[in-house]
């Protein structure tokens, strides 16, 4: 056997109820190697992953870590093994503080006590030796996102750990953020770690990774050396089919006016202003992106559009119709539908059924209410038919928990309810975050193929390529305000960079 | 002058249980787990403390106290053990769990005098906690006569237990731990340790301290057990947790500022401005003041965050 594998997983299979989630699965990890683990959401990543780290057993198949046969029965196992973690969605406790974090579990002591100056100066020492460049004595809540994912690396790192599985690193970065991650993988690989990066962004791997394995619906595609690969190979092989990088959509045939806000001011959360006297424009049959780097107010825009907080001063003119004061509900009868940022939190209630979900906005009416009982057969054939028409997959078909399905099916269903509400304004907020390209370019379409029936769109990304492409005109957000509009073909990514920084004004161009 | 000093040195002897109590609940609280029910569990903490006293104070002198205030809190633990398996284990409601306890509690030990007794309460016992004062130090002026003349030793186990508790949290890998299982369990599940343990652990000590709070009010403050004898103490204790932010100097603080202010009723007619008020305004202070304090500092914030939610591994 190739002992220069440090792990190898032969034949790994996981059945649960009604899916085959790893179907005989070989997987091979080289040492000092970035070994990106690609695939749709869905496909059998993570479940893989778990197998390896101990938190799922597998139901056949062999693993073995540098050249020994193991059985990985907990994530304790796994820590001993030198395997670490990086989980998706942070394990820290916010009003511990950086360095709490790290040493819980494994704390450094002096007789009983517990030694936070050994601690701290093993952070630093760490944190050093990587560049990851973290406060030891900085509470998690007053750091950034960023920040904390340094923070569990540095928890990997502090136990020794030289086998390191990050799992989607980069879904909640901003693009420095992502450069900075992506150099500090190189170093741990020249030290002579290894990586295994769970990701379904083909940019990052061309980047960074050497090799790349491909998993598709449980079943292990292939496995290749980067240097070999294009992304658009690799986006073929993960998702079955050639895919289409390029929106395609015909030049914007915009109509009446749909939206106009007027000098609008809106606070925040935390009673600052974030909107400041901005003033914009929507017609029927376009699609305006809202560009800007995140915390310039966007989301807080996007909110008091859509009533969901309340504004200062200015004007909302829905249609014509004054709606700066009016209700969320009221808004939606006029024609507005909004897709949330967070599907998780606002976009639908995890415990529901789809069916209910679907209904969430429109219960009250008919026919799906009669006479203030709700109709089951009308709700179940609504939800029927946005399951096929989206392509909205789960286990247990309309009947499926909301918060059992993937996320890209979440969004798709949280999609399928909003548009068929029949909506004259559309309001989305980062719609294909965290979703695999099959289900972006599906999400694309369909807000094209919205406009091109009239409809207007006020779409707020963070990913400048999904501006770039589905938009007819940009407006650039800065400090609460907007600082220019642009039309796609004729602007530059630099430029555009340039704007969102707010280094440029529209008339500098 | 006298009268204050004797006011205070009476307040500190209220302050006792309440602040024992209430560190108690600081642990189970601080591992995740309300726990209303150390009313319930001071109720059987006093019913065996002084049924052990009646039994030993004969043969054990002055070891007599210790002794029954040790088994209270052991009793007070094995009290405890029910509201850990069902908060815990069979993840249910921590709120009805402990109001299920607080109501069997006077029922049981009731049930238990009758049966040991003949009647619905314990016998008189002779004298509980015997008052010293601290050689030397009692000599220093008006602080010796406030902390150190004719108070009960069992004051100062509770100073002692609110510096063993700061340090055993603050200062140790345990104290983190459990800490950490009261902030975000998911995250110390994924470290490799049990949240499950520590939280057994946070319960269980609430159980004896809260056991010898009661064992020790009793003895302290009564001469007899009866179903009423700890009369809202454990209320207030939590009380005092939430006034004193989670924290045990906070807890020593607030403590004594219920106890103080249950005092009051006791030595009205003695100041010449409240004799007139009727002495139930007094007595329904303590009460009235957990609710104004409460009022005034419930601020969430201070709370650990996943305090009252059961933990399921590999979620």
């Amino acid at each position: 056997m190739d002992t220069d594998y440090v792990v190898e997983m032969r034949g790994i299979s996981k059945f649960f109820p009604g899916i085959i989630a790893n179907n005989q699965i070989d997987f091979q990890l080289r040492k000092g190697e970035i070994h990106a683990l690609l695939g749709e959401n869905g496909a059998g990543k993570s479940t893989l992953m778990s197998i390896l780290f101990g938190s799922l057993r597998p139901d056949g198949g062999e693993i073995y870590i540098k050249g020994k046969k193991e059985q990985i029965t907990s994530p304790n196992k796994a820590h001993d093994l030198g395997i670490g973690m990086v989980h998706q969605h942070f394990q820290l406790i916010d009003n511990f503080t950086v360095m709490e974090n790290i040493m819980l579990g494994k704390e450094m002591t002096k007789g009983p006590f517990l030694d936070a100056q050994q601690a701290r100066d093993r952070v630093i020492e760490i944190s050093k030796f990587y560049g990851l460049n973290v406060d030891p004595g900085a509470k998690i809540e007053d750091i950034t996102v960023g920040m904390q994912q340094r923070v569990e690396i540095l928890k990997v790192l502090y136990r020794d750990a030289d086998i390191i599985i990050l799992d989607e690193p980069t879904a909640v970065l901003t693009p420095q953020e992502i450069e900075e991650l992506m150099q500090i993988l190189q170093n741990f690989a020249a030290e002579g770690k290894s990586v295994i990066l769970i990701t379904h962004k083909l940019k990052e791997i061309m980047q960074v990774a050497d090799r790349v394995t491909i998993l598709r619906q449980g079943q292990l595609i292939d496995t290749l050396e980067v240097a070999d690969a294009s992304e658009d190979r690799l986006a073929a092989l993960m998702v079955g089919r050639e895919v289409s990088f390029v929106v395609d959509k015909t030049p914007a045939q915009p109509e009446d006016m749909v939206l106009e806000v007027k000098d609008l001011w809106v606070k925040n959360a935390r009673g600052l202003d974030a909107v400041k006297g901005l003033s914009l424009n929507l017609r029927a049959g376009e699609i305006l992106g809202l560009a800007g780097v995140d915390g310039n107010g966007q989301a807080e825009l996007l909110d008091a559009i859509a009533g969901l907080i309340k504004i200062d001063s200015g004007q909302i003119l829905l249609k014509g119709q004054d709606v700066s004061h009016s209700t969320v509900r009221e808004r939606r009868e006029k024609g507005l539908s909004y897709i949330p940022a967070d599907r998780q939190k606002f976009g639908q209630v995890a415990n529901f059924t789809l069916a209910d979900n679907y209904i969430l906005k429109n219960y009250y009416e008919e026919p799906f209410c009669r006479h203030g009982f709700l109709q089951r057969d009308p709700i179940h054939q609504q939800a029927e038919r946005l399951c096929g028409e989206f392509d909205v997959r789960s286990g247990r078909g309309i009947y499926s928990q909301a918060g059992q399905l993937s996320g890209g099916n979440q969004q798709k269903a949280i999609i399928a309810r909003e548009f068929s509400l029949k909506p004259d304004l559309l309001l989305a907020s980062q719609p294909t975050r965290g979703l695999d390209v099959g289900a972006i370019e599906y999400i694309h379409k369909r807000l094209v193929s919205l406009r091109d029936q009239g409809k207007a769109i006020l779409l707020l990304s963070f990913e400048l390529d999904e501006i770039m492409g589905l938009s007819d005109r940009i407006a650039v957000m800065y400090d609460g305000q907007i600082t220019g509009f642009v039309d796609p073909r004729e602007v530059s990514e630099e430029d555009l960079g340039l704007l969102m920084a707010g280094i440029k004004q529209k008339g500098a161009i | 002058m006298d009268l204050f000093i004797s006011m205070f040195v009476l307040a500190l002897i209220y302050s006792t249980p309440i602040i024992i109590a209430s560190l108690g609940a600081l642990f189970s609280e601080r591992s995740g787990v309300v726990n209303i029910a150390i009313e319930g569990i001071m109720t059987i903490g006093g019913f065996v403390a002084a049924t052990v006293i009646v039994f030993t104070q004969d043969s054990l002198g002055n070891f007599s106290p210790w002794l029954s205030v040790l088994l209270a809190g052991v009793a007070g633990t094995v009290f405890s053990l029910i509201h850990a398996v069902i908060s815990i284990d069979l993840q249910g409601d921590q709120t009805i769990s402990g109001t299920a306890l607080n109501m069997l509690a006077p029922a049981l030990g009731i049930y238990l005098c009758q049966i040991i007794f003949n009647q619905q309460r314990t016998e008189i016992f002779r004298r509980g906690f015997v008052k010293v004062s601290v050689p030397g130090l009692s000599e220093i002026p008006v602080l010796g006569d406030l902390l150190f003349k004719q108070i009960y030793p069992t004051f100062y186990l509770a100073v002692f237990l609110v510096i063993f508790s700061y340090v055993l949290l603050w200062k140790t890998p345990f104290g983190l731990r459990l800490r950490a299982a009261g902030e975000h369990p998911s995250a110390v599940d994924s470290l490799g340790i049990s949240v499950r343990k520590l939280r057994y652990t946070g319960v269980l000590i609430s159980g004896f301290l809260g056991g010898l709070a009661g064992g020790i009010m009793v003895l302290t403050q009564s001469t007899q057990f009866t179903a009423t004898s700890i009369h809202g103490m454990g209320f207030i204790a939590i009380a005092a947790l939430i006034f004193g932010r989670w924290n045990p100097w906070g807890v020593l603080g607030a403590g004594f500022f219920f106890g103080f202010s249950q005092i009051f009723g006791i030595y009205s007619r003695d100041i010449p401005l409240l004799a007139n008020i009727p002495k139930e305004v007094f007595q329904a202070l303590p009460y009235a003041l957990t609710v104004i304090a409460l009022l005034f500092f419930s601020g969430k914030d201070a709370a650990p965050k996943s305090v009252g939610i059961p933990y399921k591994a590999g979620q």
